[in-house]
């Protein structure tokens, strides 16, 4: 049956973060935070960062979407939890490169992120998969100052 | 069943093809349908033999263009059975044609104050032009409300319509709901209040018959694409009492009469509208479409594809956990039916179906509003025309339980 392709798509661990997101919810302190819409498809993230000294304290995401772009914001925190700004740039666009099909150097810090590499098969779903990447990049733009606004996905 | 439908999808070349190794089974006829042959024949032919511009030049070939292409609209008059010639007009589609009116006709009638109708289940094509028109004259912009179903709320339509509302502007059928809207009597309802109706024909002309004067529709728009046509050819079927009042909404080559320094008159209707050179080859081809389908006959297409949901609707029904937007009862409705399978989102039902070879359409279908009035984000949504069988119907289902399987308990 063709469905089993899908599990180039959707594995276990995919799935995994979509029925039980990591760090879903809201902060009681964000330094940052944003909101942002895939317009095409009606998917909606808030992503919210606690920042100290350059530092990722501390994250969550919440909204509503498609299995791909829900545990892509649930990996996304977890690959950024700790990291600095710059690191968490870094991520940003090397996440951006493997769900393209380039290889990643720093797949370890990606984590489970690089189980999302199997979209790059599905040129469709891309923009899913980096919406809360896109989220964060947004977000941390303005140095983690504090942005709260809403933003339109190009 | 007279027709051979079977036999009929064989003049489809493209559904002879396997997407991910599946049979492709084409379920977004909503969105744009698939040509067939005779269509494709016909605009090679133009350009292999005949292209040139219209209107101007006394050369054969321009002669010969010229006659086609008003062939071609003489077509469209005989299939909307419109009173006259004059009163169609060529455009880009369904888009184009709304938004020529929201100028043109909103210029005419629209004043501060005044009031334009549409409703909750419309087409942002037929939602933004007059939105914008609204706020250009300082005008009131009010939805008429759906019922549990999905159909268009009489009580509430009675509400929306009053003495103050110029223009009412409904879609004939629902793109998401399939829903087929009561257009004489709504027609009849708003000419009693001194208004003016606009039917947005996209997905009523490619799938029964339409007969603009039964209707008594004031403007009716529809696209060439959807009805088995090329991109970029669509309709505007007015009344001439309005169009011969319109200011054209485009200026220049083709629609003048005389041109001077500082003004210049018009040419008679239809050409008065229609400024540049037009799509020849797409409305040549909308000929060739409605051709084709007279052949298979309108009354027909639409028996064919209340057949196939009369035969889906139980199916679906008996899945537990599947939720169908819009009307169950097939006489209520088209043959597009917008769904979604609780805790699975749309987006990844129709990645799953695609690996099916099933192709259908997922997102808000270009009627956010209806989305937040129905409260989902977004829908899956299949839409079938005359090619598509009853076994596609059993695909679908098919591939339906399995997705549902595959999202909700994996593959083992
Ligand atoms: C009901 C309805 N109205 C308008 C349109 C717009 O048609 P087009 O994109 O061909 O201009 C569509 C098609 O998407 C439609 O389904």
């Amino acid at each position: 049956m063709a469905l089993t392709k899908l599990d180039q798509l959707y594995r276990a661990v995919i799935l995994d973060h979509s029925k039980h997101p990591r760090k879903q919810g809201v902060l009681d302190k964000a330094t940052a935070q944003i909101e942002l819409k895939n317009p095409t498809c009606g998917d909606v993230i808030q992503v919210q960062l606690a920042i100290e000294d350059n530092m990722i304290k501390d994250v969550r995401f919440d909204g509503s979407g498609c299995t791909i772009s829900m545990s892509s914001a649930s990996m996304m925190t977890e690959a950024i939890l700790g990291k600095s700004i710059d690191e968490a740039l870094m991520l940003a666009d090397e996440f951006s490169g493997v769900v393209q099909g380039k290889e990643a150097v720093h797949q370890k810090e990606l984590g489970d992120a690089m189980m999302l590499s199997g979209v790059s098969k599905f040129p469709a779903r891309i923009k899913c998969a980096t919406l809360s990447w896109k989220a964060l990049e947004k977000a941390l733009e303005t140095d983690g100052t504090g942005v709260d606004g809403q933003l339109k996905h190009d | 069943m007279t027709v051979p439908y079977e036999e009929l999808k064989k003049d489809f070349k493209i559904l002879d093809q396997h997407v991910n190794d599946e049979p492709l089974v084409y379920l977004d006829n909503a969105a744009t349908t698939q040509k067939p042959d005779a269509v494709l024949k016909a605009v090679e032919a133009y350009y292999n033999t005949s292209n040139a511009n219209v209107h101007r030049g006394v050369h054969t070939l321009a002669e010969r263009a010229t006659t086609q292409f008003e062939g071609a609209r003489e077509k469209v008059r005989r299939f909307i059975n419109a009173p006259e010639t004059a009163e169609v007009l060529f455009t880009r589609g369904t888009t184009t044609s709304l938004n020529w009116l929201a100028q043109s006709l909103g210029d005419l009638v629209v004043k501060p104050g005044d009031e334009i109708v549409i409703s909750f289940m419309e087409h942002h094509s037929n939602i933004i032009p007059w939105q914008q028109l609204a706020k250009r004259k300082g005008a009131i912009l009010k939805y008429i409300e759906l019922t549990d179903e999905g159909m268009l709320d009489w009580n509430d339509l009675e509400n929306k319509i009053t003495d103050k509302t110029k223009i009412v502007s409904l879609t004939h059928v629902s793109n998401v709901l399939g829903v087929v809207n009561p257009i004489r009597k709504i027609a009849d309802y708003v000419h009693g209040k001194g208004g003016l109706l606009v039917v947005d024909g996209a997905q009523a002309v490619p799938h029964m018959p339409v007969d603009v004067q039964e209707l008594d529709a004031d403007f009716y728009a529809f696209s060439g694409h959807k009805m088995m046509a090329p991109t970029g050819i669509g309709v505007l079927y007015g009344k001439r009492q309005w169009l011969d009042q319109m200011e054209p909404v485009e200026y220049g080559g083709e629609m003048i009469d005389f041109v001077e320094l500082l003004d210049s008159t018009w040419k008679e209707l239809p050409w008065k509208f229609e400024a540049g050179t037009p799509n020849i080859a797409g409305a040549i081809g909308l000929g060739a479409a409605i051709d084709y389908l007279e052949n298979v006959g309108m009354s027909e297409i639409m028996d064919h594809e209340q057949n196939l949901v009369a035969y889906l609707m139980p199916k679906l029904e008996e899945i537990e956990g599947l939720t169908i937007f819009g009307p169950h009862k097939t006489e209520d409705r088209t043959g597009v039916i917008a769904f979604n399978i609780d805790g699975v989102h749309p987006h990844d039902v129709a990645t799953a179906m695609d690996m099916e070879g099933v192709a259908v359409r997922a997102g808000h279908h270009c009627a956010q509003p209806l989305m937040n009035y129905l409260n989902q984000p977004a829908t899956a949504r299949a839409s079938f025309y005359l090619y598509n069988t009853l076994a596609d119907a059993d695909k679908f289902v098919e591939a339906l339980k399995a997705t549902k399987e595959f999202f909700l308990h994996g593959l083992d």
